[in-house]
């Protein structure tokens, strides 16, 4: 290999991007992305106005993020603070589903679903109904400016503008009643800080579905690189079936060649996969990290190979091994079903049943106790011992709950709690407000002459009154080890 | 690959074969690191927080001077929101505020908001004022009372707390203080050794503890009776009007050993507590009752 010397000083600090002019394509491929850009988009920005009973006093927005009181409400399911986990849940749950897509079909979530993808294609189809195709917009580029060239840059700048914000209006609808906030937006009666969220959302929607695009994918998203080192070479990716395209020659040259019984590839180098390519790419160069897997090329090659009656996917998804298998002549083989494939599906099994389950056994009250440390134990005048517990008990119901609290563990052992009036039998009764908590001190007393550890375990328990759920918590009764 | 492990050549750049793209001229071990140009957007970006970076030290404080430091354009500091926060906290507060105002100690125990309040109030002053001999959390220790037991020496009911709260114990000066004066009945030469001897195992007797073998039980009830009864009462039962502490019961301020019983009848005690009427505002003073009630004895 040569060596070539060059002055450093001469290298740019800077290389202006290339700008990817994609042109318009049609087949299988490109409905499917266009089915769930309606899908998703639709579903993003619809679903903040559909409506869920949940009684009086709780909000009737199916999926709302109640920041100011703490709450999350997902259908059917509420989520208080403490119980984010079912998020770290869902986290883990879509990181696994990120690993089987890439196990099973290489980078197909940055083809069809990432949010970057779904909304840089609608900005490319506003893009193309103002300015035309490929090379209408390379054409119009290059031409000086006309009034022409200006009203439809403009418009497009403007519809861009239009999605953007509402992409921004949709989202702050997430974060607070949606016909309310609606009307509020529209009188400028609305929470600055939703007028501040609009503009952030409008400015990135704008700037990275409308101008950075592909750069994103390419410098931004640290995934291709994480996918890159989680694929393998059974997992689907486009691929450019080089056993069959090469040599790539004219059809005309392909008649000669194999006239004489020379190899001719299937590949006419019509250069159709790299003009739709969102990224810019040539896949016939092999399977790179910037190919977002969208399957445009496979439907811009396909439409070739209708044309010129060959048979279709020439490019498609395949795998590096089955390529070469061909070459050698050999049967392809396809095994979706692989360890990390099935280890994958099992965990994500795991963690959703263990989420349903959760879900399912959801307990609509909570007890937390805490000990008091300073002092850790209270002598009284009749010699008997005394621990403070601060004891917080929740309520997730839409009404008042009474609970009864009692102590179990030690003989003589009696509960009380400061502000609380007891009942007859001597449990006091403490009503939690509707959908909040509330922290009681509580006083557990053991009577003197009770042997005591310096440590030994207590279980409180509260019991609804009413609807008779009861929750426990255990904690330790502090005193001196021993007579003083 | 060329196998160049020669210094790079000052303005030659080695040029990578597969990319043809620059190196950097660094080696390690046959791997050069590519030089390739940023995107042209990351270095807008970068010069664009550079010159955002100037908008920060025009418009906000930013350059420390001797005994100052630059006002920036519209003269924002942190410290002036503070105060407009706590002006529109105390608004807020106002209503909760008077209710406190208006209430006694045993209207606020007995609303739950106001309690509520007086709590996180109490809690507060009680950490300012009183932790510091109490303790954190009233635990008191030898000399300074245990605030979460049931056992008083001036009364446990809310008025009680407050009054003592108010005017202290033993304030030098003060008209209202609580006060009450043992004798040092050692020091002052009205009891001898063996005599005091006899008192201290007789209280111990009359609280249930043992006593030592030599002790003159008998001298013991009868210097009781004569000396101590008028406060702490014929039974030792205390006396809290007059600040007199029960003898009998499990708890004790200064040590119901010989050794500290001797050193009390000898020299006598008397701790002070402050006045803090004056000092904290009512207010301040009704949530420190109500917490000081709440904390495991009220009566
Ligand atoms: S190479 Fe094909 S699959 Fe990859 S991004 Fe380009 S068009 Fe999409
Ligand atoms: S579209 Fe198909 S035939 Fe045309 S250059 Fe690409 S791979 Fe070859």
């Amino acid at each position: 290999m040569s060596t070539a010397e060059a002055d450093p000083d001469d290298i740019p600090l800077f290389a202006a991007s290339r700008k990817v002019y994609p042109q318009s394509v049609s087949g299988p491929y490109r409905r499917a992305k266009w089915l769930i850009l309606f899908l998703c988009l639709g579903i993003y920005y619809l679903l903040p106005f559909l409506r869920w009973d949940r009684g009086p006093h709780l909000p009737n927005q199916a999926v709302l993020a109640d920041l100011a009181n703490n709450r999350f409400y997902f259908f059917f399911i509420e989520i208080w603070p403490q119980e984010v986990y079912y998020f770290t849940g869902l986290l883990i749950m879509a990181a696994f589903a990120l690993f089987l897509m890439n196990a099973v079909a290489g980078r197909v979530w940055c083809g069809y679903l990432c949010p970057q993808t779904v909304w840089t294609d609608l900005f490319l189809a506003v893009e193309r109904f103002f300015e035309g195709d490929r090379r209408e917009r390379m054409r119009r580029d290059e031409a000086p400016w006309t009034i022409d060239k200006l009203w439809r840059k403009s418009a497009k700048h403007a519809v861009w503008l239009v999605i953007a914000w509402w992409t921004g209006g949709a989202w702050v609808l997430y974060f607070a009643d949606a016909p309310t906030l609606v009307r509020e937006l529209a009188t400028f009666t609305a929470p600055i800080s939703a007028y501040v969220w609009i503009a952030i959302l409008t400015f990135t929607t704008y700037s990275l579905a409308g101008i950075m695009r592909e750069q994103v994918c390419k410098f931004m998203c640290p995934w291709p690189r994480i996918q890159a080192a989680l694929t393998d070479d059974e997992a689907l990716n486009v691929t450019y079936r080089y056993d069959r395209g090469e040599p790539r020659v004219s059809v005309k040259q392909a008649q000669k060649l194999k006239a004489q019984g020379a190899p001719a590839g299937d590949c006419i180098d019509c250069h159709q996969c790299v003009a739709v390519c969102p990224v810019g790419i040539d896949i016939r160069e092999g399977a790179q990290l910037d190919c977002i897997q969208c399957g445009l090329c496979i439907d811009a090659c396909d439409t070739v190979m209708t044309k010129i009656d060959r048979p279709k996917r020439l490019i498609a998804y395949d795998t590096e091994i089955n390529v070469k298998r061909r070459m050698a002549g050999k049967p392809p083989v396809y095994r979706p079903l692989r360890t990390r494939t099935l280890i994958y599906a099992a965990l994500i099994l795991v963690v959703g049943g263990a989420m349903i389950w959760q879900l399912a056994t959801r307990r609509t009250a909570d007890i937390s106790v805490l000990h008091e440390r300073a002092p850790l134990f209270v002598t009284l005048s009749d010699g008997s011992i005394r621990n403070a517990y601060a004891v917080r008990l929740l309520n997730k119901r839409p009404e008042v709950r009474p609970f009864a609290l009692t102590v179990d563990g030690l003989p003589g052992i009696r509960i009380d709690a400061v502000g609380v009036a007891p009942t007859a039998d001597l449990r006091p009764v403490v009503a939690v407000d509707p959908d909040s908590s509330r922290e009681v001190r509580v006083l557990v007393t053991v009577p003197a002459g009770v042997p005591l550890e310096a440590s030994q375990p207590i279980t409180i328990t509260a019991s609804d009154l009413f609807a008779g759920e009861t929750v426990h918590a255990t904690d330790h009764f502090m005193a001196r080890g021993g007579k003083p | 690959m060329d196998q160049h492990h020669d210094v790079p050549k000052i303005h030659a750049a080695h040029i990578d074969a597969v990319t043809g793209q620059a190196t950097t001229g660094h080696e390690w071990d046959g791997i050069r690191e590519l030089n390739t140009p940023l995107p042209r957007w990351w270095l807008g970006i970068f010069y664009a927080t550079i010159i955002w970076s100037f908008g920060y030290w025009i418009v906000y404080p930013a350059w420390p001077l001797l005994t100052d430091a630059t006002r920036g354009v519209f003269g924002y500091a942190t410290r002036s929101d503070i105060t407009v926060q706590m002006n529109e906290l105390k608004a807020q507060r106002a209503a909760l505020a008077a209710g406190m105002a208006d209430a006694t100690p045993a209207q606020i125990k007995a609303d739950p908001t106001l309690f509520q309040i007086a709590m996180a109030q109490g809690k507060a002053a009680f950490g300012d004022n009183c932790a510091a001999c109490h303790g954190v959390g009233g635990a008191g220790g030898k000399g300074y009372p245990n605030l979460n037991d049931d056992d008083w020496l001036w009364g446990g009911s809310l008025d009680a707390i407050m009054q003592t709260l108010r005017h202290g114990v033993r304030v030098a000066g003060h008209d209202e203080t609580r006060v009450s004066q043992m004798p040092a009945f050692g020091r002052d030469g009205m009891l001898k050794r063996d005599e005091i001897n006899a008192v201290a195992n007789h209280v111990r007797e009359l609280a249930g503890l043992s006593t030592e073998p030599k002790a003159n039980l008998a001298l013991g009830r009868k210097l009781f009776a004569d000396n101590c009864a008028a406060c702490h009462g014929p039974a030792a039962k205390g006396n809290q009007e007059m600040g007199a502490p029960n003898l009998t019961d499990a708890i004790s301020l200064y040590g119901m050993d010989v050794a500290s019983l001797t050193e009390t009848i000898t020299n006598s005690r008397g701790g002070v507590m402050p006045a803090w009427g004056g000092r904290l505002d009512e207010t301040t003073l009704k949530a420190l009752t109500v917490y000081v009630h709440s904390l495991g004895g009220g009566q």
